[in-house]
């Protein structure tokens, strides 16, 4: 399900970086908690309002969105939405087709087939009104370094309208989101990767998007700096409400995302929160260590569980495994040595819906080459 | 009637205004990058005066011994102005080559996918390229008083008129140029094709009289004869030239016999520019 009335509405969606269940258990967690509320406050100033009429909730829509270049189809009737205010993540392999569509949705490729709206704004007939309301960070890093981050966040003020009078006010405001107000001054060239990918993001919210893209915002970085990433990305959609269209072929980030659609030769296999894809996988798996596993198996099964008997363990198949587990303990009527949750993770959902496990790419920065390359030849 | 952009309110005329005044900002943010850009890198600026310097020294000195002085006017004074030229002209076309230094490190694409036209972004790229050739042209005057040539204030503030229109022009001709080359390599064979051509067939380092008529059709083909004309003259009328002098070392540029006036230069130079601009704003990210 992704319907979730608690966290409709404006500047509200306050959550736990930590917190990686479902947006309706976030939700919940908004009502008592109150706290972030007051984040909202500090956000940037001057927000476009972002989507006209009625569609107040849906930031972007795809209705059987195809691509095409030649004889190869690089997306293939791709239909989703993504809400207000949600981290949406495209998960796949390379050459999937997810920058394709990124590349689409930002009015950068023209769809062959099928219509797209990105803050209410149709990609292919408005295209200058999307490109306002969007903020865009690609694979290939795009800065000047021999301008500082400053210079760099001033430029991009100016090329997106960002009135004079907010300028200065919303590069501290960016800065900040990412951690790097003390290198304002510095020249980007002697930036790491990973903060130049920072910047990048914060200079993608520089002018309040409504919604912002992040093409594999974390490819070639080193897990900390990944890590580092993630925790920008999550203060900026709970700080200031901007709806976060991610793509990604790391299986762990995917989790972060409110939901996901996993994308694979160009079609979307899957769409939902990581939780609901996994149950749609399969049970959680319970493995429970006795002191007399035939009994505890008899006794299981007796009390109607799912049960499968092991060489070392018994195994117990249950929609909710570690609700389960004092219930099983009880049951099972003998001594428990141990007990072993697993739930499915989003590999076994790959796996699950393409038949293949997702390669992680060899060297991370390869791959930003061979896409230069590519747009340059043609 | 939900496609309506609520950030835009008011009619259309106050949209045009608003959407001007943008694109404004835009060709001065550009601007101003172009100029940071160039003050950060000092060894370009010294660079860029070393070869100038060694054509007016050696060419001037070299050359000027074998032409001698015809009543005491020689050939380095003739060349000075020339080189001032030239001094622009190199300079106007390495700040186009930043565009295709722009691709490689992917800053071109920040620019091309904001919300902005392309002719704020290419007149804010050609402006700022011109600003620094034309300030490195207006430098090399000071090389004047070791040239024996004199110069007024008026004819500096002409001669900088004159470099700042041929620098556009030049500029948005390297632009345009940039535009459509995708490697760092490629754009020094194009150079090398094309720019060394047009500076040695423009009349800087020697007069277009008396020619042989294969290369009077060069010179009068190429763009900058008529930039670097004016510019010379511009220079040449605070001299004193004699009449014998005049005739030899020629200033002016000849079509069918007939001696263009500088107005007429100017105004070839100004449609050159204007040309070039158009097309470097409809050239300017083709290859994205």
């Amino acid at each position: 399900m992704t319907g979730d009335p608690v966290r409709a509405g404006p500047g509200r969606p306050a959550w736990d970086p930590n917190d990686v269940t479902g947006p309706a258990a976030r939700g919940r967690a908004a009502e008592g908690s109150g706290i972030a509320m007051t984040d909202t406050q500090t956000s940037l100033p001057g927000r476009l309002a972002a989507v006209p009429g009625g569609e107040a909730e849906t930031a972007v829509r795809a209705d059987a969105l195809s691509k095409r270049y030649g004889d190869v189809t690089a997306v293939r009737e791709v239909s989703f939405s993504i809400r207000r205010g949600e981290v949406f993540a495209f998960l796949g392999p390379n050459g999937a087709g997810k920058t394709t569509t990124v590349r689409m949705l930002c009015t950068l490729a023209r769809p062959s087939a099928g219509r797209a709206s990105v803050a209410g704004f149709d990609v292919a007939r408005q295209p200058r009104a999307v490109r306002r309301r969007i903020g865009l960070v690609f694979q290939e890093q795009t800065l000047d370094d021999r301008l500082t981050a400053e210079q760099n966040l001033r430029f991009h003020a100016v090329l997106y309208h960002v009135p004079r009078a907010q300028v200065r006010q919303r590069i501290d405001r960016a800065l900040e989101l990412v951690a790097l107000a003390d290198r304002r001054h510095d020249l980007v060239s002697t930036f790491s990767g990973g903060m130049a990918r920072r910047l990048e993001i914060a200079r993608g919210m520089l002018h309040t998007p409504a919604v912002l893209f992040l093409d594999e915002p974390t490819v070639g970085l080193d897990p900390q700096t990944r890590a580092l990433v993630w925790e920008d990305v999550l203060r900026m959609r709970r700080e200031e409400q901007v709806t976060i269209f991610l793509t990604t072929h790391y299986m762990d980030e995917a989790e972060y995302a409110d939901r996901l659609a996993i994308i694979d030769y160009g079609r979307i296999v899957a769409t939902g929160t990581p939780d609901e894809l996994k149950r749609q996988v399969g049970a959680d798996t319970v493995e429970l260590v006795t002191s007399d596993d035939a009994a505890a198996a008899r006794r299981l099964a007796a009390a109607g569980f799912r049960v499968r008997s092991g060489e070392e363990h018994l195994v117990v198949f249950a929609e909710d495994g570690e609700g389960l587990v004092p219930g099983l303990i009880e049951a099972a009527g003998v001594r428990v040595r141990s007990v072993h949750v697993h739930r499915p993770t989003l590999d076994d959902v790959f796996l699950h819906y393409t038949g293949r496990q997702i390669r992680d790419e060899p060297a991370g920065r390869a791959l930003p080459m061979m896409a230069r390359a590519r747009t340059a030849r043609r | 009637m939900a496609a309506i952009a609520l950030g835009q309110p008011g009619g259309r005329l106050a949209d045009e205004r608003e959407s001007l005044r943008e694109d404004l900002r835009t060709t001065g943010m550009v601007w101003e990058r172009e100029i940071i850009r160039f003050f950060r890198t000092r060894a370009r600026i010294l660079s860029s005066f070393i070869q100038p310097v060694l054509f007016l020294f050696v060419l001037g000195y070299g050359m000027g011994s074998l032409v001698g002085a015809t009543a005491g006017f020689d050939f380095k004074k003739f060349l000075f102005p020339g080189i001032v030229a030239m001094t622009v002209m190199s300079t106007a076309i390495s700040s186009a080559i930043s565009i295709v230094w722009d691709r490689e490190f992917g800053f071109l694409r920040e620019m091309l996918v904001a919300p902005v036209s392309r002719t704020a972004l290419v007149s804010g790229k050609t402006l700022g390229g011109a600003s620094i050739a034309t300030v490195q042209g207006t430098i090399m005057l000071a090389l004047a008083p070791l040239i024996g040539v004199h110069l007024t204030w008026l004819v500096v503030l002409q001669v900088i008129g004159i470099e700042l229109l041929m620098a556009v022009a030049l500029t948005a001709f390297g632009v345009f140029v940039a535009s459509h080359i995708q490697r760092m390599e490629g754009f020094s064979v194009v150079m090398q094709l094309l720019l060394f051509p047009m500076l040695f067939l423009s009349g800087a380092l020697f007069p277009l009289s008396g020619l042989p008529g294969w290369l009077t059709v060069l010179t009068r083909l190429n763009p900058l004869t008529y930039a670097v004309a004016p510019l010379r003259q511009v220079v040449f009328a605070a001299q004193h030239v004699p009449p014998i002098a005049a005739a030899r070392f020629s200033a002016g540029v000849t079509l069918f016999g007939y001696t263009l006036p500088d107005s007429v230069n100017i105004g070839i130079t100004c449609v050159f520019a204007a040309v070039f601009l158009a097309l470097a704003v409809t050239g300017f990210g083709a290859a994205e």
